[in-house]
């Protein structure tokens, strides 16, 4: 209990290890191609360790500087944390693989791997922290880092994108950076397992409700919820088509992690009222935001306008607050990390070929590069959820846990979604695949020769969804077991603080457990 | 002192608000300026504010003698300074690169990254007096 526990801090230090070796490779471009697969392949290899010794002993707990909560800053593995790091991880290599090929010179010169990692390490210290303040630290590193990631390369739509992705996310965190300060004021701790038995004490109180407003905004923004995703259309598509695939698969995920995190441990006094508004936000954030997708007519602007209503999936499973619907929640961050960043890596390769993500220009894929159109079609269908791939079950469990909570009108909008996913999906195929080749394509277009480092993360990532959407059942399994941690707070709260901190503080009153938790 | 603080706080994000419902860039990030400022304050304020002695133990004691002022929130409210200054030298360079690039400081007018569709017009076409101004400034100093 009172010593640093490597493999918990691994995730963030091994990226930041990796940061600090390719800035200083800074003249070889070679050396930090490498560093950066190297060390993306060893956060896999850290983080799959913490999975393994997560799923074995239970919850993880370092307190850095020997500080023992609730004093000192704590970083805590759950289930939840270590799944999440583990699929990001797996994003993480396939994106550096990927990069190898794909990022250009001028993007090299500048600094891509080092920002790269990062942000790898914001968004892995933003999973495994459990202090509020810290939260909103690790916040700021990921942003900073993906500003200068979306901002380099310095074309016209990339400054004006990311223009406007830095000014909201700036917004967003002075909304965070209050209501953590609000937190403090209400509770006089920053633990977040301290502050959770602090207002399970307080009971239902109105400054309570307001601050998970506040919070609910934040995150709202970082996660792209509706009526805050207005900055995601505008800058997701600007950046390096690698860039744009992981920041769909990482950032917006970390928001809606957190908000998992928050809406199951700290703000649970009032669910009448904040999981009723996010069950509503999220039909609309859902079902709004696969019109825009189906609206636009560019191939990156599609796949952008729709994490949007993947995100409302993974909120709706939030707000539906059953061990099955947080279960659901956890498949469907985890398929989406996977599967929608491969949707853009697979459009990156269209790219290579043709030159252009504009559908009226591209046409002939599925002729001259069959094996391209299959990359593409399985990875739709999973996005869409069509048996037996991965994305069918994320979004089975979700839809079956609305229907047992007798949710008829949000599980039928998220029915009705899958079939316009399914339908913008479908335009992509058309116009890009099943068209015919536009005149005057140059005959050289029909000869690219695809780089195997960009092929190969594509294959293995579609393999990931198509394994698990097979093994179906031990997914299950961990998800579900993931579910039951998380809708029991006090197993999280005991793990975190001393027993006699517990004892002394005379904790009475748990926060209270989800729906359908047995007492 | 509370009521005054807080009074002041509530005048700051009122004007943080306004001028980030401003279409010029360099009023937005100025706007960004005071927000971040005002949720400093509202940290230093919510923190609890005490006339005591600064939170350390003299020499010759082993523990705090009477009361004292809790450093943490002074902690939380000097590392959101140094991160809201960072953020603000990024957004800053970022405005003036988006100025090089786009020519304008109106965020009506950028429209790089979402171009206007067929048949779609800006909603305001006469150039925002403020963002002429700031931008014939930027360009002197350019």
């Amino acid at each position: 209990m009172n010593m640093v526990d490597f493999l918990v801090v691994a995730p963030i230090a091994l990226p930041l290890l990796t940061a600090a070796l390719t800035m200083m490779a800074w003249q070889s471009h070679a050396a930090q191609r490498w560093l950066g697969v190297m060390g993306a392949l060893a956060l896999l290899a850290a983080t799959v360790a913490l999975f393994l010794r997560v799923r074995e002993d239970g919850i993880l707990v370092t307190q850095l500087g020997n500080w023992e909560a609730p004093y000192g800053i704590i970083l805590v593995a759950d289930q939840l944390s270590a799944v999440m790091l583990m699929l990001s991880a797996v994003l993480v290599l396939g994106c550096a693989i990927y990069s190898l090929a794909a990022i250009d010179k001028g993007r090299e010169r500048f600094g891509y791997y080092p920002l790269l990692h990062v942000m790898v390490m914001g968004v892995c210290g933003s999973f495994l922290t459990g202090d509020v303040f810290n939260l909103y630290v690790w916040f700021e590193v990921m942003l900073i880092a993906s500003f200068a990631l979306l901002a380099l390369g310095g074309e016209r739509e990339q400054l004006d994108g990311a223009l406007k992705y830095v000014i909201i996310n700036i917004v967003s965190s002075s909304v965070l950076l209050l209501a953590t300060g609000m937190l403090y004021g209400l509770t006089g701790t920053l633990n977040m397992a301290d502050i959770a038995i602090r207002l399970a004490e307080l009971g239902p109180d109105v400054r309570v409700s307001a601050v998970a407003m506040l919070f609910l905004v934040a995150f709202g923004l970082k996660a792209a919820l509706f009526p805050l995703f207005f900055w995601l259309p505008a800058s997701y598509h600007t950046p390096h088509i690698a860039v744009s695939a992981i920041f769909s698969g990482l950032l917006t995920k970390v928001g809606a992690y957190v908000m998992v995190r928050y809406f199951t441990l700290i703000f649970v006094g009032d669910i009448g009222l904040t999981h009723t508004l996010i069950l509503w936000l999220s039909v609309a954030t859902m079902f709004l935001g696969v019109l825009g997708a189906v609206s636009q007519f560019e191939w990156r602007k599609i796949l952008s306008i729709h994490i949007i209503s993947q995100i409302g999936y993974m909120t709706l499973a939030l707000a539906v607050y059953t061990p099955l619907a947080l279960a659901g929640a956890v498949m469907y961050i985890g398929h989406n990390i996977i599967i929608k960043a491969n949707l853009f890596l697979v459009a990156g390769l269209g790219y290579r070929i043709m030159g252009t993500y504009d559908l009226g220009r591209l046409g002939g894929l599925y002729k001259h590069f069959p094996w391209l159109a299959v990359l593409f079609l399985l990875s739709a269908f999973s996005l869409a959820g069509v048996p037996p791939l991965w994305g069918f079950w994320a979004k089975f469990v979700v839809i079956r846990s609305t229907l047992e909570a007798h949710h008829w009108v949000a599980a039928g909008f998220a029915l009705f979604t899958g079939v316009l996913t399914l339908f913008s999906m479908t335009k992509i195929w058309m116009y890009a695949f099943w068209k015919k080749l536009p005149e005057g394509t140059p005959d050289r277009v029909l000869r690219t020769r695809l780089p195997w480092q960009m092929v190969l993360p594509c294959v293995v990532l579609l393999g990931i969804a198509i394994l698990f959407g097979v093994l179906a059942g031990p997914v299950l399994d961990v998800a579900l077991a993931v579910g039951n941690q998380v809708c029991n707070p006090e197993e999280y709260i005991r793990a975190v603080l001393p027993a006699h901190y517990l004892e002394a503080l005379e904790a009475t009153t748990m926060p209270r457990t989800c729906h359908g938790v047995g007492p | 002192m509370t009521a005054i603080l807080c009074l002041c706080i509530g005048f700051l994000v009122a004007i943080a608000t306004f001028l980030l419902l401003r279409r010029d860039v360099v009023r937005m990030v100025i706007g960004l300026v005071v927000l971040s400022n005002a949720c400093n304050l509202a940290i230093f304020t919510l923190g609890g504010l005490t006339r005591a002695d600064s939170a350390v133990i003299p020499e010759d004691l082993d523990a705090f003698a009477g009361a004292y002022a809790n450093p943490l929130p002074q902690a939380l409210v000097l590392t959101a300074i140094v991160i809201g200054f960072g953020l603000l030298a990024f957004s800053l360079i970022l405005a003036y690169r988006a100025y090089q690039e786009l020519g304008t400081l109106d965020v009506d007018q950028m429209r790089a990254a979402e171009p206007l569709r067929e048949g779609e017009s800006l909603p305001a076409e006469e150039e925002h007096i403020g963002a002429r101004r700031d931008a014939a400034m930027l360009g002197g100093v350019a």
